[in-house]
C-alpha cells in the first residue's frame, strides 16, 4: 500500500477547472454567490476549506503565498494552512503583506491598502447575509433575486430600536456594486471600508456551504445603514502597546486575573513592519 | 508573553507528535494491523465506508486505525482521500436482483419465494457479554450457507407490484445527478436525495427515521425486504462500448412497504421507501428506506409537518463530515470578532452608566 502522488495544489485538474469556473462567474456576478461542487478537503469544514479549494484553484508555481487567521501569521490554522500548500504546491510563502501575490485569510483584512498584483481570498462560514433572518436557501435566493432586502433593513432598525445603534459588529452586511447584498465574512466591520474601491480582487470561498463569491477590483463595496445612523467602525481609547498605531484594529490580550489588559495590533505584519521601520 | 497567546509552529508539530504517541497507546501492546482492523471491525469499517463515500476496505481500515477509532473522524479522511481519485466514469446501475445473497429477509410474509435466509446478524442474540472473546477463543467453524440456496430471489415487492398492490419504482430516470460533482440545490431530486441520504450519518437518519414511527411524519412502514450480499459492478469503457465485470461489491439494501395511497378514481397502493448502503449496514440501510419515504411527501400530496419530511433540512445537516467542522471549528480563534463584541457592549454598558449618573445630578 503506497501513498499516493498528489497533484500541484491537492486539488486535480478536473475540480481547479470547475473551481475557475465558478469563480469567473462569481467575478462577472459581483456579490453574487455561485453555486460550485465543492470537495472534501484534509482539513475540516468550517476551517477554511473554501477558501483552500479558491487558493488551490488560482495558485501558480510563482505565486507567494501569504495565510493569516485573526490578522496574524502565527496562529495555529494559518500555520496549518500554509504549511498545507507549502507540501502539496510547493509555493513560496511570506509573511510580508506586500511580498504576497496571494493572501488567504479568515476573520481580517490587512491593515497595509492591496494592489492590482494581489488576490485576497477569504474563509467563508456562511455565505447567505440573510441565514439568520430566513433559514431556507431556497428563500434567499428568491430574495436576492428579487432585491428583496426590506428584512435586512428591518433587522438593523430593530438593533436600534434595542440599543440605540446597529448591534452588528462583524460578517456587516453591504451591498456590492449596488446589486446583491452580501456576507462579507466574519471581518469586523472595521474592516468593511477596505473592501470598497479595494484594487486587489477579493475572492470569497464557502466549501461547506458550496458557495463562491467575488468583488472585482475597485467595485463599489457600501455598508448597509441609515441616513440618520450612519455606518461607522470601531475605535479604541488607546494605541496598540507595541507600534503606537491609532489606525489598527487592536486584539486584546489578558495579562493578569487583576484586569490588567494590553492592546495590540491583530494585523502582526503591519505591527512588526512599523516597529522595524521606527 | 505577546508571542505566546498566539499559536505557533512548534505547538502543532508538539502536538501531532502527542497525538500519534497516544494513537499507538502501550507500545507494549501490539501495534493493530490493518488486516486485523478490516476483518474482526467489519462493520466499523463498512459504516467508514459507506459515509466515506468510497468503497476500499483497506483504506477504511487504515482510515479507522489512524483515526484511533473515532469513526467520523476515519470518515473524514476517507473523504478528503477520495477529492484526490481520478474518477474514469460511472458505473452501470446495480442489479440486485442478481445478488448472490448471504441474508435476506422479509417481515412482510412468513415465507418468500427464494426463503428467508438469515444469514450473520446480531438479532435474536442475547446481548450479554461473551467472556469467551475475552480469553480469545476462536468460536466453532461455522456450518456454511446451504449449497442449495435458490438462485432467483424474486423482490417480495415485485410479487406485491404484480398484483399492482404496490406503486411502480420510477426507473425511467435518464440523467441521474451526482452530488460529488454538483452543488446541491432545492428542491432536489430523489436521486440526489439518496445519495445525500447514502452518505449521511447514520446516527441522524437513525433518530429521524425514529422520528416518523413515532408520530412526526408517520409513514406505517413494514420491511418488505432486506438483503445483504455481493453484487457485481459493471462499467462500459468508452473504447470497448459494451459493459464488463470489474469487481463485486457486499451491499445491503431495504426496501419498504408503506401507507398506501389512492383517491376515488386511483386505485390505492403501497408505497416505498428505498436504502442501499455499502458492506452490511442494516440500521443505516432501513433508516434511509424510513427517510426517504418520509422525504416524498410532498409528491405523495402528503402535508409537511415533520422534520424528517423537510428536504431542505435533512438534506443540509445530514452530512456529518460537514457538521463535525462547522460544531468544531468553534475551537478556532474568534478573538477579533469577539474584541468587535467586547467593544460594542463596553460603550453601550458605559452609556447606560453615564444616562444614571447624567439622572443621579439631576435629582
Amino acid at each position: 500500500m503506497n501513498a499516493p502522488a498528489y497533484n500541484f495544489a491537492y486539488l486535480n485538474e478536473q475540480t481547479k477547472r470547475m473551481v475557475r469556473r465558478a469563480i469567473l462567474k462569481a467575478i462577472a456576478i459581483p456579490g453574487y454567490q455561485v453555486p460550485f461542487a465543492s470537495r472534501e478537503m484534509p482539513m475540516p469544514y468550517g476551517w477554511g476549506t473554501g477558501g483552500v479549494q479558491v487558493t488551490a484553484a488560482i495558485l501558480t508555481p510563482d505565486d507567494t503565498l501569504k495565510v493569516i487567521d485573526q490578522g496574524a501569521d502565527d496562529t495555529t490554522n494559518a500555520v496549518s494552512i500554509r504549511k498545507f500548500f507549502v507540501k502539496t504546491a510547493g509555493v513560496a510563502t511570506t509573511e510580508r503583506t506586500s511580498e504576497a501575490t496571494v493572501i488567504q485569510t479568515r476573520h481580517r483584512i490587512p491593515e497595509m491598502t492591496l494592489t492590482e498584483d494581489q488576490i485576497l481570498v477569504f474563509q467563508v462560514p456562511i455565505p447567505e447575509p440573510l441565514r439568520f433572518l430566513e433559514p431556507r436557501e431556497t428563500e434567499t435566493r428568491k430574495m436576492h433575486a428579487l432585491e428583496e432586502y426590506g428584512v435586512m433593513h428591518v433587522k438593523l432598525y430593530e438593533d436600534i430600536a434595542h440599543y440605540g445603534e446597529i448591534a452588528t459588529t462583524y460578517a456587516y452586511p453591504a451591498k456590492v456594486a449596488e446589486r446583491y447584498v452580501f456576507d462579507p465574512s466574519p471581518i469586523p466591520k472595521f474592516d468593511n471600508p477596505k473592501l470598497d474601491n479595494c484594487p486587489a480582487l477579493q475572492l470569497f470561498g464557502a466549501g461547506r456551504e458550496k458557495r463562491i463569491y467575488a468583488i472585482p477590483p475597485y467595485t463599489r463595496v457600501r455598508s448597509l445603514d441609515f441616513e440618520d445612523h450612519p455606518f461607522e467602525v470601531q475605535t479604541w481609547n488607546q494605541p496598540c502597546a507595541l507600534c503606537g498605531s491609532r489606525e489598527s484594529f487592536l486584539d486584546e490580550i489578558v495579562m493578569d486575573d487583576k484586569g490588567t489588559r494590553m492592546f495590540v495590533c491583530s494585523d502582526t505584519d503591519f505591527c512588526a513592519s512599523r516597529r522595524g521601520a521606527a | 508573553m505577546y508571542v505566546a497567546v498566539k499559536g505557533g509552529e512548534q505547538a502543532i508539530d508538539a502536538a501531532h507528535r502527542l497525538l500519534a504517541e497516544e494513537r499507538r497507546g502501550d507500545r507494549s501492546v501490539p501495534s493493530l494491523t490493518l488486516a486485523q482492523i478490516a476483518e474482526q471491525l467489519t462493520l466499523g469499517v463498512d459504516r467508514v465506508m459507506n459515509e466515506g463515500s468510497l468503497y476500499d476496505r483497506e483504506l477504511a481500515a487504515l482510515a479507522v486505525k489512524q483515526a484511533r477509532g473515532d469513526l467520523i473522524e476515519a470518515i473524514f479522511l476517507v473523504r478528503a482521500t477520495r477529492t484526490t481519485l481520478a474518477r474514469f466514469g460511472y458505473a452501470e446501475p446495480l442489479e440486485t436482483r442478481n445478488m448472490q445473497a448471504k441474508r435476506r429477509i422479509s417481515a412482510a410474509f412468513k415465507d418468500i419465494p427464494g426463503g428467508q435466509i438469515l444469514g450473520p446478524t446480531f438479532d435474536y442474540t442475547h446481548r450479554l457479554l461473551d467472556f469467551s472473546l475475552a480469553a480469545g477463543e476462536d468460536p466453532a467453524e461455522a456450518a456454511g450457507a446451504p449449497s442449495e440456496l435458490d438462485a432467483d430471489m424474486p423482490r417480495v415487492l415485485e410479487l406485491l407490484g404484480a398484483e399492482g398492490l404496490m406503486e411502480q419504482p420510477s426507473a425511467d430516470q435518464q440523467d441521474v445527478d451526482d452530488l460529488t460533482q454538483d452543488p446541491l440545490n432545492f428542491p432536489a431530486g430523489r436521486d440526489l436525495r439518496l445519495q445525500n441520504l447514502a452518505r449521511g450519518d447514520e446516527g441522524f437518519l437513525l433518530a429521524l427515521a425514529y422520528s416518523t414511527q413515532r408520530g412526526y411524519g408517520r409513514t406505517h412502514p413494514f420491511a418488505g425486504e432486506i438483503r445483504v450480499g455481493t453484487v457485481e459492478v459493471s462499467f462500459t469503457p468508452e473504447e470497448l462500448g459494451f459493459p464488463v465485470v470489474i469487481g463485486e461489491i457486499t451491499v445491503t439494501e431495504c426496501e419498504m412497504i408503506n401507507q398506501f395511497k389512492g383517491s376515488a378514481t386511483i386505485a390505492p397502493q403501497f408505497t416505498r421507501g428505498y436504502g442501499l448502503a455499502f458492506g452490511q449496514c442494516e440500521r443505516k440501510a432501513m433508516s434511509m428506506a424510513l427517510v426517504d419515504r418520509a422525504l416524498r411527501a410532498g409528491e405523495l400530496g402528503e402535508e409537511r409537518v415533520a422534520p424528517a419530511q423537510d428536504e431542505e433540512f435533512v438534506l443540509s445537516h445530514s452530512d456529518n463530515v460537514q457538521a463535525t467542522g462547522f460544531v468544531e471549528h468553534l475551537k478556532l480563534p474568534h478573538y477579533v470578532d469577539f474584541q468587535s463584541e467586547l467593544v460594542m457592549l463596553r460603550r453601550m454598558r458605559a452609556e447606560i452608566e453615564a444616562g444614571k449618573d447624567r439622572l443621579e445630578a439631576a435629582e
